[in-house]
């Protein structure tokens, strides 16, 4: 894997609440789920309590192929402009999925050199301590 | 004299109640509160062009706006302090009446009691206020810690001076109670109290009682407003904003003003009431109905005499027995319950109540109410509004 | 009796910064100080960066007698605050100065306190790193 973690240094937990519970358990699973208005089916991230089209508060999460391209991407190198728990270099990717929504990621297995706009990347999931796990994207064969 | 006068009105309205555990993140309330209020105004989220919010409110304007499929925004607004929420109405009455924004939602949310909230801040500076500074440095380390002990110290002032007993601002929560006690949005509703109840309520801070102070509370609102030529067209009989104003004076502090001359009074109530009645063109016997700050009791009769209701240290007079105050009486306060009586949000359902009452649909209606006043920031900087039914 | 104080618990201790320093370290030196303005002699609290009379911005450390007279009071029946056991006691006393300042009394029970009443300043070694100006009543 890319990303090195600095041991001693903790990395922060994504906060979690109601309206997001949902992804992070799907996560915790091993399943990357999207927020799927029940109403009229908008599929949106992030979590939000409210459907931006017609307003439903009822939703569901559904399952995601988990397939994508990378959107757009940053390679983090100076140290001071970095976090200080991760090693740089790393690179953050936004992955755009085939449904559609968007999600910041890290890549799970490229090095930053040879991340490219359009890259089909699918999402794998890194058990970094007990209580974190992320969704990463490794580079997918088409 | 003030150009807004009279150029916007209040259209909408979306509340969520109150309750010890909302069981909703404070951004859901926010947004079913302002559907509710666009529902109740005939509009939809594209229309809104204006966000005002409170500073310490954790729904920021873009989470709204991505929730909501909002997308046209061009004029915001903040308010911070007690004071907040007629100072958001007058932010929002700016807005439309100078042309800036056309629909402008207000809205206040707390879990404030369930306290499923994001902690701690994340905000930006991540750093403490000069106000805050204030309270940490030189009242916290003497255990001068809750808000009710901070308004304890000026109410204790408050008493000596005009030879107050602590036992005289009982009826002020009775008479909240008893409005309450028919409200179904609150939290006390069928639970009325007497002064009995009052009198042998614990003190909790010398000499401040349980019952003279608010409990937390889980509750949002959302207001809108807009100009009374748009309001015309839409769903409900506008409320029409005639008076709106803030005060802040030399040495004001949110309830910390120990360091002036004199601490025993409100006087940026005093302050903002005069400018708040001229205004609106009207005066203290005008007024028939007022939703006044009721977060600790003894505030109420101190914001009678700085409003002009009565003379000075004649504010527990006015409330002896409850006859004056209560509907029916010559200023039925707090009609709604208000934080004694209906639930604490800061003050914003005393502007919600004060929407009712014009519109005819409080649980304590006042025959005719067609001028209501709303004062919020009692003991900080203040903040007032006078609603009417007609121009 | 006088505050008590659940060592548990860290006691809120004033952050030191800026205009706050030499009140602080006045205290530390068993001394109650308070800014005054070089230019009008306006004594001055909280600290501020100007004179609230005269807007200048030349101030010094003088030293109060630490005598004045309750203005104010309340009584914590409950604590609000792990550090503090309840029940207790915050006054807020007038300097002879004319400035005012909250503070705790010592050796006195809640019921004895009352308006008016004169008071002088002592020095509380709360914990090692924190020592606050407390009052005492006088005669």
């Amino acid at each position: 894997m890319v990303m090195e973690y600095i041991p001693g240094i903790p990395l922060l937990r994504p906060y979690i609440d109601l309206d997001s519970e949902g992804f992070w358990e799907g996560v915790k699973q091993h399943k990357l789920v999207f927020q799927k208005c029940k109403y009229c089916g908008l599929l949106v991230h992030r979590p939000r309590p409210m459907c931006p089209r017609c307003l439903s508060t009822e939703k569901e999460w559904v399952p995601s192929e988990g397939k994508g391209t990378v959107y757009s991407w940053v390679n983090f190198v100076y140290v001071n402009a970095a976090y200080p728990g991760i090693k740089v270099p790393y690179a953050v990717v936004v992955v755009e999925m085939l449904e559609g929504v968007r999600m910041i990621s890290n890549m799970y297995d490229v090095k930053p050199e040879d991340i490219y706009i359009g890259m089909p990347v699918e999402v794998v999931f890194d058990d970094i301590a007990d209580d974190l796990t992320l969704p990463k994207f490794k580079k997918r064969e088409v | 004299m003030n150009s807004i006068s009279n150029k916007a009105a209040i259209v909408g309205v979306g509340v969520s109640g109150f309750s010890k555990d909302s069981g909703r993140t404070e951004l859901r309330m926010t947004c079913e509160c302002i559907k509710a209020a666009l529902d109740d105004a005939g509009l939809v989220p594209l229309d809104i062009d204006g966000i005002v919010k409170h500073t310490d409110d954790a729904s920021d304007e873009h989470s709204v706006t991505s929730s909501m499929g909002m997308g046209n925004l061009t004029y915001f607004g903040e308010s911070r302090w007690d004071s907040a929420p007629c100072s958001m109405v007058l932010r929002a009455a700016i807005g439309v009446a100078t042309g800036v924004a056309n629909y402008v939602v207000l809205y206040r949310a707390v879990n404030g009691s369930s306290r499923r909230r994001m902690m701690p801040s994340m905000r930006a500076s991540g750093q403490m206020s000069t106000s805050d500074l204030l309270q940490w440095t030189y009242h916290a380390p003497f255990g001068l810690m809750s808000e009710a002990g901070r308004v304890a110290m000026i109410v204790r002032r408050y008493m000596h001076e005009y030879g107050i007993n602590s036992d005289q601002f009982g009826w002020v929560t009775t008479v909240c109670r008893e409005h309450g006690a028919k409200n179904p949005n609150g939290m006390f509703y069928n639970e009325p109290i007497t002064i009995k109840d009052y009198l042998e309520s614990k003190v909790i801070v010398d000499p401040l009682r349980v019952m003279d102070c608010h409990e937390e509370a889980d509750s949002a609102v959302a207001l809108v407003v807009t100009t009374v030529e748009r309001a015309k067209n839409l769903r409900q009989k506008p409320v029409y904003i005639l008076g709106a104003t803030q005060s802040q004076l030399s040495e004001t502090e949110e309830k910390n003003s120990y360091y002036r001359p004199v601490i025993s009074g409100l006087p940026e109530m005093g302050h903002m009431g005069k400018r708040l009645f001229a205004m609106a063109g009207v005066g203290p016997k005008d007024i028939k109905v007022a939703q006044l700050d009721d977060s600790y009791a003894p505030l109420v009769p101190m914001q009678l005499e700085e409003l002009g209701f009565c003379g000075r240290g004649e504010g527990v007079a006015f409330c002896e027995g409850g006859d004056r105050i209560r509907v029916g009486g010559e200023l039925a306060l707090n009609t709604s319950g208000g934080s004694l009586g209906e639930g604490y949000l800061y003050g914003m359902n005393h502007v919600v109540e004060a929407v009712r009452q014009i519109g005819g649909t409080s649980t304590a209606q006042v025959k005719d109410a067609d001028l209501v006043l709303v004062a919020t920031g009692a003991g900080g900087p203040a903040s007032g509004l006078i609603l009417g039914g007609s121009r | 009796m006088s505050m008590q104080y659940n060592t548990e618990h860290p006691i809120p201790t004033p952050p030191r910064i800026w205009e706050n320093m030499g009140f602080w370290e006045g205290i530390k030196e068993q001394q109650l100080v308070f800014q005054r303005c070089k230019e009008c002699g306006t004594w001055i609290h909280p600290p501020r960066p100007t004179c609230p009379k005269c807007r200048s911005f030349e101030k010094e450390w003088a030293p109060s007698t630490g005598k004045g007279t309750i203005h104010s009071w309340v009584t914590y029946r409950e604590s609000p605050h792990p550090s503090f056991k309840a029940p207790y006691s915050v006054v807020l006393v007038e300097l002879e100065e004319g400035v005012r300042l909250v503070s705790n009394m010592v050796d006195i029970k809640p019921e004895e306190i009352s308006i008016g009443m004169l008071v002088e300043v002592v020095f509380d070694d709360v914990t090692e790193g924190l020592t606050l100006p407390k009052f005492r009543k006088v005669g």
